[in-house]
């Protein structure tokens, strides 16, 4: 935890300000620059940022360690998730159209986005345990 | 000099090399860090100046941020001072030598920057740009759009649909390296704790 007020005090009006641009370069990926890879280092460096200023007790209660573990199996579940949903419906792994298939255009940006939502959540989970664990939490 | 991006280039490249270096000289290992991290932002900004945007996004999020923040975590174990020895490890330059000269004599094959007729632009490159695969015809009376029916940025639609597989199983990769570090660096529970002390008192 920090003691500069400043630091505390900048650091706490950023936080989510970091939050809001993770988000919207995980959903501009499909039209911009961008997408889960990144989105999920920016919202994991913003929670980092957060245990850094406020202490690790903190963050671990706006974000417990089961909810972080969830995320992170729940990322990988969703992509997989997309492509078996266009097995069911018989069609190829991962075959976007399938949930929409009289408007196939926004049905592939939207498989896009959920697929990259995932990419998003287990990224952001992956490395806010990494640095947890590496700094030694309790729980 | 009369290429103002080429200017840039220079500029950018001999700033990281000076960056590169001072990070391996300094004992200090917070400013080594620091160095890299500096390194990798430098590295960013070129990627942007190559109008490889999304590679610049990576480099700055994951090179500069996240594994920045990583090795100062594991510099919070280990100290920040780097042990006495000696500066020169004559293997280690002579690798570094070798690689170093393979990659640049490896460049000599390479088409000019930004080349039309490189074979990267001339085969693959159009049909990703065109995007016909997995394209459906809207028909006549579907809905406008300048994107040939696919997301306009052709990076997203390469990796989350062309090599969708491969980016499903990078995912896969990063979640494997999660449930890995938890494995490893997990606190013991309270049965295992008792048998490794049991164990250790009995040796």
């Amino acid at each position: 935890m920090s003691d500069s007020v400043v630091l505390r005090t900048i650091g706490g009006m950023l936080f989510p300000y970091i939050l809001v641009y993770g988000l919207y370069v995980q959903m501009h990926g499909e039209i911009g620059p961008g997408g889960g890879f990144q989105a999920g280092v920016l919202v994991a460096a913003a929670f980092i940022l957060h245990a850094l200023l406020f202490g690790k007790e903190l963050t671990d209660r706006l974000l417990p360690t089961w909810l972080v573990d969830l995320a992170m199996s729940l990322g990988v579940l969703l992509y997989i998730g997309v492509g078996i949903l266009g097995l069911v419906k018989g069609r190829y792994f991962l075959d976007y159209s399938v949930l929409d298939p009289t408007h196939p255009a926004p049905a592939e940006a939207l498989g896009m986005t959920l697929v990259e939502a995932g990419v998003g959540l287990t990224v952001a989970s992956v490395i806010l345990t990494m640095v947890r664990k590496v700094n030694g939490e309790s729980s | 000099m009369s290429d103002p991006v080429l200017l840039i280039n220079v500029i950018l490249l001999v700033i990281a090399v000076v960056a590169a270096i001072a990070a391996m000289w300094t004992r200090d290992l917070l400013g080594a860090v620091m160095l890299m991290g500096i390194y990798s932002l430098l590295l960013a900004v070129e990627w942007a100046n190559l109008f490889a945007m999304d590679v610049s996004y990576t480099e700055a999020a994951v090179g500069a941020g996240a594994a920045t923040i990583l090795l100062l975590t594991a510099l919070t174990r280990t100290g920040t001072r780097e042990k006495a020895g000696p500066n020169f490890h004559p293997t280690a330059l002579l690798t570094v030598i070798v690689t170093g000269a393979l990659l640049i004599y490896g460049t000599a094959d390479m088409p000019r920057f930004g080349d039309p007729q490189a074979p990267a632009t001339v085969n693959v490159a159009p049909e990703y740009i065109a995007q016909n695969v997995g394209k459906v015809d809207a028909g006549e009376d579907g809905p406008e759009n300048d994107f040939g029916d696919h997301v306009p940025n052709a990076v997203t639609a390469v990796l989350a649909s062309y090599r969708g597989y491969d980016t499903m199983f990078e995912t896969a990769v990063i979640f494997t390296a999660g449930v890995c570090v938890i494995l490893i660096l997990r606190p013991l529970s309270p049965s295992a704790r008792r048998e490794t002390a049991q164990s250790q008192e009995g040796a």
